[in-house]
């Protein structure tokens, strides 16, 4: 039953992708009446964000301490919906519409509009303009299906009022891959997410974007394939990632086993998802990096809880955000490009363009700047007094809370191990790690965009690296899955996979 | 840079009042004038009435208003206690029948009003002894599908 269900929930995600990565396609084509360079670009991005984040600070200032408003404004902002507080007690329903789902729109389309910027630099085109480019990914992709999306989940029961306006903003949140809950049990709330049809609608409406831009990327450099190619590889690892969280939970936890329990570990879950909506839905929330959630991560089983976090490791790039994980596996795509030139001993080359020092130095910086976050945060975090305050659970689960915190928020995906509570010194920390996170790969990002854009382009030879292909395919998943496990092998030994792998209780 | 930043005040105000006002607003209006389905969440008021079905264990009594997760690990030892204690009040409520998994284990919401199939069978057999009714007559209640909402089937109950 499962499967068939998997089998029909892909189908439909294949249905969509050409339509909607034509559309987005048609939406970015166009001339800019006031063309950016990078720099100028990167500039009117941040300065959007610097003020929609004192715009934010000031709303939530209304009803959160100075600590928490820093953690929560910069969560919304860079578009990880981390939430150290519960949206029904702490907030009004009020606040939540002209503070946090903005938020999620704009965040999203910021996203968005950087990938669409390296994929102009790529094809060799004018990088566009900023604020041309937001209000198009607002006005004419995400508030369209926003609107529609709202009332087909409010017919099914999503509830929508004044007093609690969450039908306008649940699909927000899943369409900009935002995952910030209108209530604190985020999607497992029926309220949110009342049956099996608006759990899929929902899911689907998570990966709808990101999956689609692997066909916008495609037709805008003018080769459907190099798109299919990138769809393919995050496709195979997004299959794998589900196949192994539905076996995992179909087993009772250690705990339940010591106390005579056999069957599907059901604590967390919801009877209306079962094991298979509540696994389907767990690995598209990490693989896009919504973070929204219709299960507690933190009660999973081990190996339930370690595919989750691989899905951080690989950087939210299987997927991953609107935009954001795109461009994410551009960047590795491109890393690929290198190393294949490397390995057959020819200057690398992406779609006739020589990849140079000084784009191969944008790149690896942007791809590490993000697990560097992580590891530094996480090391802070637990072995310092001030970090262990936030630990809940005993044994390698609290490791697990912390980690997944740290990874959590720097990959901008915003779902938790929700034992972990927030303190000042957490609030801070995880704050700050958000906007790195997010704005230095960014800005990275145009940058690279920018050097691309200007490079003359080669008439493909013979010796050409074909980026089409089967080969480059394994070639790209094999560079992901080396450098996301490099970089946190260790650290997954530590946590869930220690946890998967013994029955002693803590 | 002054261009920049005037273009960027008036982008957050407009995205404000057009994606924090105008389009809610709208959304909420329409919602107002098309059919919508209802959902039924758990309910406490039967909770420990042997007389009625019971809903899963809940992190927060039942709270619509303050939702939370119970966030018990796979190898927490005071989850396994936890565990027993539900293992024994089940036994005790329902003639010592062994629990299925989703009766000893919280929900995620805290507010699910669904059990399985073989949860309501073991209930509803409790319940037709304690109303004196006939177990067929309880049974049809809860019909065949994987999974039955305690709160609908309550309300069956009392008609």
């Amino acid at each position: 039953m499962a499967w068939v269900q998997l089998i029909v929930f892909c189908a439909v995600l294949l249905a969509i992708v050409p339509l909607l990565g034509g559309y987005i396609a048609r939406v970015f084509t166009y001339e800019a009446r006031r063309p950016q360079t990078w720099k100028q670009y990167a500039v009117s991005l941040i300065t959007f964000s610097v003020l929609s984040w004192l715009f934010l600070y000031l709303v939530l200032r209304a009803r959160m301490p100075w600590d928490l408003s820093f953690n929560t404004t910069s969560s919304f902002v860079t578009n990880t919906n981390w939430q150290y507080y519960a949206g029904e007690t702490t907030l009004t329903g009020f606040i939540q519409m002209v503070g946090l789902a903005v938020q999620n729109f704009v965040s999203a389309a910021v996203g968005l509009v950087v990938a669409i910027v390296l994929i102009r630099g790529i094809a060799g085109r004018p990088l566009g303009n900023f604020f041309e480019d937001l209000t198009r990914a607002v006005v004419r992709i995400l508030l369209p299906i926003s609107f529609v999306g709202a009332l087909i989940l409010a017919s099914q029961g999503v509830v929508q009022s004044l007093d609690l306006p969450v039908a306008s903003q649940e699909i927000i949140k899943v369409l900009g891959t935002n995952g910030g809950g209108f209530f604190n049990v985020n999607s497992a709330m029926p309220f949110e997410n009342p049956n099996g049809l608006t759990n899929v609608l929902e899911m689907l409406a998570m990966l709808a974007i990101p999956a689609s831009l692997t066909f916008t990327y495609g037709r805008m450099v003018g080769s459907a394939r190099q798109g299919w190619t990138i769809f393919g590889v995050m496709f195979a690892i997004f299959l794998a990632g589900v196949v192994v969280v539905y076996l995992a939970e179909l087993q009772a936890t250690p705990a339940q086993q010591a106390a005579g329990l056999t069957g599907a570990n059901l604590e967390g879950k919801e009877l209306r998802f079962g094991t298979g909506g509540s696994a389907l839905w767990t690995v598209v929330t990490t693989a896009t990096s919504t973070g929204a959630v219709n299960a507690a991560f933190e009660s999973l089983t081990g190996i339930g809880g370690l595919v989750p976090m691989v899905n951080l490791a690989f950087g939210e790039s299987i997927f991953g955000g609107v935009g954001t994980g795109l461009y994410t596996m551009l960047l590795y795509v491109l890393l690929a490009v290198f190393i294949g030139g490397l390995m057959v001993g020819r200057t690398p080359e992406f779609l006739g363009k020589k990849l140079e020092g000084r784009e191969i130095k944008l790149i690896v910086l942007a791809l590490l700047v993000t697990p560097l976050a992580v590891l530094v945060t996480t090391s802070i975090a637990i072995s310092t007094d001030y970090g262990q305050a936030s630990i809940y659970a005993a044994g390698p689960q609290g490791f697990s809370e912390s980690l997944y915190a740290y990874m959590s928020q720097a990959n901008n995906n915003g779902s938790a191990f929700a034992g972990y509570t927030g303190v000042t010194f957490a609030d801070l920390l995880g704050g700050l790690t958000m906007l790195i996170g997010r704005f230095a790969p960014i800005v990275l990002t145009l940058a690279v965009a920018g050097a691309l854009a200007t490079k003359r382009v080669a008439p493909a030879g013979l010796g050409t690296m074909r980026t089409d292909t089967p080969t480059f395919a394994g070639l790209i998943t094999a560079t992901v899955v080396i450098v996301g496990a490099l970089t946190f092998l260790p650290a997954l030994l530590l946590g869930p996979v220690v946890q998967g792998l013994t029955t002693q209780l803590f | 840079m002054k261009r920049t930043l005037i273009s960027s005040i008036v982008a957050v105000l407009a995205s404000t009042v057009l994606l924090g006002l105008v389009y809610p607003l709208a959304v909420t209006g329409i919602v107002q004038v098309i059919p919508t389905r209802e959902v039924v969440l758990a309910e406490a008021t039967h909770v420990g009435d042997a007389r009625y079905f019971q809903p899963r264990p809940s992190q927060t009594d039942y709270s619509a208003d303050a939702t939370a997760f119970s966030n018990r690990g796979p190898n927490s030892s005071s989850a396994k206690y936890f565990y027993l204690e539900q293992i024994a009040a089940y036994r005790a409520m329902n003639d010592g029948a062994e629990p299925p998994m989703d009766a000893v284990t919280t929900s995620a919401s805290g507010v699910d009003p669904d059990i399985s199939h073989e949860n309501a069978v073991i209930q509803a057999r409790r319940i037709a002894r304690v109303r004196s009714l006939p177990e067929a007559e309880v049974l049809a209640l809860v019909g065949d599908d994987g999974h039955v909402n305690t709160t609908k089937l309550n309300e069956a109950l009392d008609r």
